[in-house]
C-alpha cells in the first residue's frame, strides 16, 4: 500500500477514537464483575431488620439479638447507670457524642430513645472484636472507678454503659448505635428506623 | 518454506527449533546465560522461592480436591484431609509449612538485595517487580488463612477487613462490605476468598516470569556490586561473554540443588516433626471453628504479618479515626518500593560500604525482628511504647538514607570480582 494520498490526521483520530470506544467498553464491562462481589439479595435479605422483645428484661440486664449476622445489645440499665452516666464526661473521648456513631435520635446524654434502653451494636469500634458485657461496680481488674460498661478483651478498649468510648484506649469512636424503632413499650425493631434518621 | 532459517541444530530438535526457539531459549537463559562466579549462599534463596512458589501450587491444588469452601463444610473438610484422606496430613502440613517457608525464604532473598545493593541502577525496575511479587504473596497468604475457617482465621480477616473500613470520607464502609460481599465475614466471604487464594498464585507466577526476564536483561549482581557486563570479556565458553562469568547451566543449576537438599531437610523436619512450630505456623485458636460471636482472647496474625501489625497498633487513633495505623503500614511497604532511590551511596556493596550504613542495616533488621515479636504480643503500655520506637527507627532507616549513604565513607571497589 502506498502512502500517497494517506490522510494522517484522519487516520489518528480514527484510531483514537477506536481506542476510547474500546477503553469505554472495557469499563462496561467491568460493572458485572464489581457488582457480583456486592452482598447478594439473599445477603441482604439476611440483613433484615431484626425484633427484640423486652418485656422480660430487668434493669442490670442484658439481652443480645443478631442482626446482619453481628451481636446487638439491649441494656436496661437502672437509674444508678443512668446518673453515673453523668459523672464521667471527663474521662470520655467523645461524651457529647459528636462523631455520627448514632442516627440523629440517639445523639443525646444516653445515647438511646427512652433512657433506661440502651441499643447498640456488639462490635468493638478498634478492630471489630467483641466486648464484654460488664455491669459490676469497680472490679478488680477494671479498677475501683470502674461504674460498669464494656470491656473489649482483645486490645483492652472501654466503654461506658451508653457505648461512650474512654479516652486512651485503642478504639476511636463511640460504639455504633444501629437505627431502631419501637413497635410497642416492649418490642423493639432493630435496623429499621422508618426513615426516623 | 521461503522464509526457512537455517538452525545449528538437526534431526527432531532442529524441526522444533524452526518453528520454536527452544535451543535459543535455553542458551539466552540457562546455557549461555552468564552470572558472575563469585555468588555465595545468599544467592541460593531465589531459586528456593521458586521452588516453594512450585510446591504450594501443587499441595494447594491437591489441597482443593477435597476442601469445601463454604462456611458449613470448610472446618470439616479440613479436619477430613487431616484424618481420612491418604497422606491428606502431608499435603496439608506441606502447604501450610510452605507458606512459612515461603516467607523466610523470600525475606531473605531480599535481605540479600539490601545488602549487595542489588536495587540499584540498572536494577531499580527488577526490584519494583519484586516487590510486587511480595505484595501478591501477601495477598494469596491473607486470602488463604481464612479458608480453614478457625477462629483466628474468622477473627483475622474481621480485623483486616475492617482496615478498609477505616478509610475515611465515606469510602471504607461500602468498600470493606465490597470485599466482604455481606455486612460481615461469611459463607460469601470464605467462597471467594477461595477464588482469589486459587487465583493469585498464577498472577505470582506470571510475575516471578517477568521478574526472571528483567533479570535476565540487566544481569544478575553479586556480592561484590561490581557489573561484570562492564569488566573485561572473554572467557572459557566465550570470547565475547564477561571473563567474571560463568555459564547458570551446569553450574549454578547444579550448585541451587545443593541448596535444595538442605532447605528440604529443614523444612521437611518441621512438616514432620512441629508442623505448627509452636503456634507460628498454625495458631493455636485455628484449631476451634470460626465462631462470630466470640472473639478470642488475643487476636494475632501469623508471623510473617506481625512487623507491620506491630505498626498498625503502635499509632493511636486521633481526631476520631484510626486511619493512621492503617496509613503508617501501608507506608512501610510503599517506601520499600522507593529504595532504588533512597541509596545514594556510591558503592553498591555492604562489602565497600562505611560503618554507618552497616550500622543503619543492623538496626534496620533489629527493628524489623522486634516488631514482629511485639506483633505477636498482646499490646501491652510497654509493648506499644517499643513498637512505636522501633517503628520510628524502620522509617528513619528509610528517610534517612538519602542522607547517611552519601555522607559515609566507602571503600574502594575492586575492578573484577573478588573470589
Amino acid at each position: 500500500m502506498s502512502a500517497e494520498g494517506v490522510d494522517l490526521k484522519k487516520r489518528r483520530l480514527l484510531t483514537a477514537a477506536t481506542s476510547v470506544v474500546g477503553a469505554v467498553g472495557v469499563g462496561f464491562a467491568l460493572v458485572p464483575f464489581v457488582a457480583s462481589m456486592q452482598p447478594s439479595a439473599k445477603a441482604k435479605a439476611l440483613g433484615a431488620p431484626a425484633e427484640a422483645d423486652i418485656s422480660k428484661l430487668e434493669p442490670g440486664q442484658m439481652l443480645r439479638v443478631k442482626w446482619r449476622g453481628q451481636p446487638v445489645w439491649v441494656v436496661h440499665r437502672t437509674e444508678q447507670n443512668l446518673k453515673d452516666l453523668e459523672s464521667l464526661t471527663g474521662e470520655l473521648a467523645d461524651p457529647g457524642s459528636e462523631m455520627p456513631q448514632q442516627p440523629a435520635y440517639c445523639k443525646n446524654p444516653h445515647r438511646s430513645r427512652k433512657p433506661q434502653f440502651f441499643i447498640a451494636v456488639g462490635i468493638c469500634t478498634h478492630l471489630g472484636c467483641s466486648p464484654t458485657f460488664r455491669p459490676d461496680l469497680a472490679p478488680a481488674d477494671l479498677g475501683a472507678a470502674w461504674k460498669g460498661g464494656f470491656f473489649c478483651p482483645c486490645h483492652g478498649s472501654r466503654f461506658d454503659l451508653a457505648g461512650r468510648v474512654y479516652k486512651s484506649v485503642p478504639a476511636p469512636t463511640n460504639l455504633v448505635v444501629p437505627p431502631h424503632r419501637y413497635l410497642s413499650d416492649t418490642l423493639i425493631l432493630i435496623g429499621d428506623d422508618g426513615g426516623a434518621a | 518454506m521461503a522464509t526457512e532459517e537455517t538452525t545449528p541444530t538437526t534431526g527432531l530438535l532442529g524441526w522444533i527449533d524452526q518453528r520454536f526457539p527452544l535451543t535459543k531459549v535455553w542458551n539466552e537463559h540457562l546455557a549461555q546465560y552468564y552470572a558472575p562466579k563469585n555468588f555465595n549462599f545468599w544467592y541460593f534463596f531465589g531459586s528456593l522461592a521458586m521452588l516453594v512458589l512450585v510446591m504450594q501450587i501443587l499441595t494447594g491444588v491437591w489441597l482443593a480436591m477435597n476442601y469445601k469452601p463454604s462456611a458449613q463444610d470448610a472446618f470439616a473438610s479440613v479436619e477430613y484431609i487431616m484424618r481420612d484422606v491418604d497422606w491428606g496430613w502431608l499435603i496439608r502440613y506441606l502447604h501450610s509449612t510452605g507458606a512459612s517457608a515461603f516467607f523466610i525464604v523470600v525475606y531473605l532473598h531480599m535481605f540479600r538485595g539490601l545488602m549487595y545493593g542489588s536495587y540499584r541502577k540498572p536494577r531499580e525496575l527488577l526490584w519494583i517487580i519484586g516487590m510486587l511479587i511480595y505484595v501478591a504473596m501477601m495477598a494469596t497468604a491473607f486470602f488463604g488463612y481464612l479458608l480453614p475457617w478457625g477462629q483466628m482465621s474468622y477473627w483475622g480477616a474481621q480485623v483486616i477487613v475492617n482496615l478498609f473500613a477505616s478509610i475515611p470520607f465515606g469510602i471504607g464502609e461500602p468498600l470493606s462490605t465490597w470485599v466482604r460481599g455481606d455486612y460481615v465475614i461469611s459463607d460469601a466471604t470464605l467462597n471467594r476468598f477461595f477464588a482469589f487464594h486459587f487465583l493469585f498464585p498464577f498472577i505470582l507466577a506470571a510475575l516471578v516470569f517477568v521478574h526472571i526476564v528483567a533479570l535476565h536483561k540487566v544481569g544478575s549482581n553479586n556480592p561484590d556490586g561490581i557489573e561484570i557486563k562492564k569488566g573485561p570479556k572473554g572467557n572459557r565458553w566465550s570470547p565475547t561473554a564477561p571473563a567474571d562469568g560463568i555459564p547458570f547451566h551446569p553450574y549454578y543449576s547444579v550448585k541451587d540443588i545443593a541448596g535444595v537438599v538442605v532447605f528440604m531437610a529443614l523444612f521437611l523436619a518441621v512438616v514432620f516433626f512441629a508442623p505448627d512450630f509452636g503456634g507460628y505456623f498454625l495458631e493455636k485458636p485455628n484449631f476451634e471453628p470460626a465462631n462470630p460471636l466470640k472473639t478470642p482472647e488475643h487476636i494475632a496474625p501469623v508471623w510473617y504479618f506481625t512487623p507491620f501489625y506491630a505498626m498498625l497498633r503502635a499509632v493511636p487513633s486521633f481526631a476520631g479515626t484510626q486511619f493512621w495505623g492503617v496509613l503508617v503500614m501501608g507506608a512501610a511497604l510503599v517506601i520499600l518500593f522507593f529504595l532504588p532511590w533512597l541509596d545514594r551511596s556510591s558503592v553498591k556493596s555492604i562489602r565497600y560500604k562505611g560503618p554507618v550504613f552497616k550500622a543503619a542495616i543492623a538496626i534496620f533488621v533489629i527493628s524489623f525482628v522486634v516488631l514482629g515479636y511485639l506483633g505477636t504480643q498482646p499490646a501491652t503500655p510497654i509493648a506499644t511504647l517499643l513498637a512505636q520506637i522501633f517503628t520510628a527507627l524502620y522509617f528513619l532507616f528509610f528517610l534517612l538514607m538519602p542522607v547517611y549513604s552519601k555522607l559515609d565513607k566507602t571503600k574502594p571497589v575492586p575492578e573484577r570480582v573478588t573470589p
